[in-house]
């Protein structure tokens, strides 16, 4: 085969729907895989703390059914990864039960449908702590200690190409994906076609994002990646963008902390002598990526653990002598929490809205805030009832401050809402880490069912 | 004759975003090589002016890249705490450019 053609219609889907036009553009073009990711862990460590999803079900349904409909309509296989933002079990496996639902709805011919699973169980890690396998700190983190995974609720780890390939050599028509590398969804349809290595993540590499590498700025548009023996070309759908040379060197960057090495399951993408020409008005080919593979099979884990139940409570200012001196009116609460719930045990975290509540102390001007601030509070402590009670105290004695010389003495802060409102719990990313494993499919079991939605 | 200019007026992109959970990348992207050169001889940005500016231990700065094939300036920085802590101001690291649309830059450079 002289080339390969897979389309993306969404960055990450379900966290805003895809935009329908484009996709059915690149559909009419008859592609050879239909495929998008549908996780990220930009979405902070409460979901896969919790195991909820932060894309609401409709719009995750939404894109599910275009991309099932069009891909049993022109028979070409559906490719998921990350179900449900995080890619814990739960997630995929409800995901394949909307597959099933929507087969059901539309009474679809009979069609395979392959999921595996991403979650390691804690004990797995600890027995690797254990046996002298260190769980090895990226970003500047330690090495995992025990009581650090002690601290962690669920893992989720991070699947390279190696569970897509094994259940499309199995013959499924759509496969659901656990926790997996945004580049491998696509780098799996193309090694599975025999395409090399270095094009194949790198037709990963610039989908993943979908219209992230198109330009103008719009996201949730179809994009459409071709892979031949020696080059990779991408093309915009939508009728208002194009990929420029601009577009795709610049999303070579996106959202990695440097543009030539991509890490994955299973080697490193290297983009250092990548080439970028502008073959059509909206296509842009790359040459010259390499691959290296990993002298060791390493895995990268995701861990959330719990900090406490959370609520948020807020408060506006708007005298100037107050504005000044916030940080007192902070201190003031602090203090008071402290006097009813002794100095430790729970947490308070205040960010002042028109000063620093952005930046913290990376701000350039916190020196210079608004004439009104919004302080938001967050509570955070063991129980439901001891955080509504921190949040609030940390809240409403900030009315009560006491500033030396203050002109309004009937309150010190203003509220919208004079109350507490209940949050998610707090979470944290416990764990940010490579572990060493002996098969590249030893932690994503795979499985496969007919799904038949004609039948009666 | 001024011979300095706001980042925002050279640059098409600028830009933060996460890069994991650990630590927050910036894009300063332009649309011409020329421009993209001035900046870089400018001397504007650099490891240390961008440390400096958001005020971080320059120890926090991870990467810091003059990227030719797409004219762009990037450098990454390690959080205090991981994203989506209680209390992180900004889970997706997306709004933590801003200070860099006022850097001057020396166009006679």
């Amino acid at each position: 085969m002289a080339s390969l053609r897979i389309i993306c219609p969404n960055g990450h889907l379900g966290f805003a729907p895809l935009k329908t036009e484009s996709f059915h553009i690149a559909v009419e073009t008859k592609p050879d895989f239909i495929a998008a990711d549908s996780g990220s862990d930009d979405i902070g460590p409460g979901p896969l703390g919790h195991d909820v999803c932060a894309s609401p079900k409709a719009w995750q349904e939404h894109d599910l059914e275009e991309m099932l409909l069009a891909s049993r309509r022109i028979g070409v296989p559906m490719i998921i990864g990350s179900a449900g933002d995080t890619g814990t079990n739960s997630r995929v496996d409800m995901y394949v039960e909307m597959i099933r639902e929507i087969a059901a709805k539309h009474k679809l011919p009979p069609f395979r449908v392959g999921w595996f699973y991403s979650e390691v169980d804690r004990e797995f890690v600890r027995a690797k702590i254990r046996g002298g396998s260190p769980i090895t700190g990226l970003d500047a983190r330690e090495d995992l200690t025990e009581s650090e995974l002690d601290a962690t609720n669920r893992i989720v780890a991070m699947a390279g190409v190696h569970p897509f390939l094994k259940l499309l050599e199995d013959g499924c028509d759509v496969i659901i994906g656990g926790r997996s590398s945004d580049s491998a969804i696509f780098a799996a349809a193309a090694l599975h076609k025999g395409y090399p290595e270095a094009q194949s993540y790198y037709l990963g590499k610039v989908l993943e994002c979908a219209s992230f590498c198109a330009e103008p700025y719009g996201a949730k548009e179809t994009v459409m990646g071709e892979i031949t023996a020696d080059h990779v070309e991408v093309t915009a759908m939508s009728p208002s963008q194009r990929c420029t040379v601009a577009s795709v060197a610049g999303h070579a960057m996106y959202e990695r902390s440097n543009p030539f090495h991509e890490f994955v399951a299973g080697g490193m993408l290297d983009m250092t002598d990548c080439h970028y020409d502008q073959v059509a008005d909206k296509t842009t080919r790359v040459t010259g990526m390499e691959f290296v593979p990993a002298e060791q099979f390493r895995v990268k884990l995701e861990g959330s653990g719990k900090v406490g139940e959370r609520f948020v409570g807020m408060a506006g200012i708007r005298d100037p002598y107050t504005v000044a001196n916030v940080d007192a009116v902070i201190e003031w609460a602090r203090n008071q929490t402290i006097e009813r719930f002794g100095p430790d045990g729970w947490e308070l975290h205040y960010n002042v809205f028109g000063r620093d509540g952005i930046m913290g102390p990376m701000e350039p001007l916190r020196d210079q805030p608004g004439h009104e601030l919004c302080v938001m509070v967050q509570g955070v402590a063991p129980t439901v009832e001891m955080a509504e009670e921190v949040t609030m105290t940390g809240t409403r004695q900030m009315f009560y401050a006491r500033l030396p010389d203050v002109k309004g003495t009937a309150g010190g802060v203003s509220f919208v809402l004079d109350e507490v409102l209940r949050a998610s719990p707090a979470y944290r990313w416990t764990l940010n880490h490579t572990m060493a494993v002996d098969d590249p499919l030893e932690l994503f079991p795979t499985h496969s069912d007919m799904v038949t939605g004609d039948a009666a | 004759m001024n011979t300095r200019k706001k980042l925002s007026d050279l640059a098409k992109t600028i830009r933060s975003k996460n890069a994991g959970t650990d630590k927050i990348t910036f894009d300063i992207i332009f649309r011409e090589k020329a421009t993209y050169d001035m900046v870089k001889r400018s001397g504007a940005l650099t490891p240390d002016s961008v440390c400096a500016l958001l005020k971080v231990d320059p120890a926090r700065l991870t990467d810091f890249v003059e990227y030719d094939p797409a004219y762009a300036i990037k450098f990454t920085i390690l959080r205090l705490r991981p994203s989506g802590s209680a209390g992180d101001g900004d889970i997706f690291g997306a709004q933590q450019y801003a200070p860099f649309l006022d850097l001057e830059v020396d166009i006679s450079a």
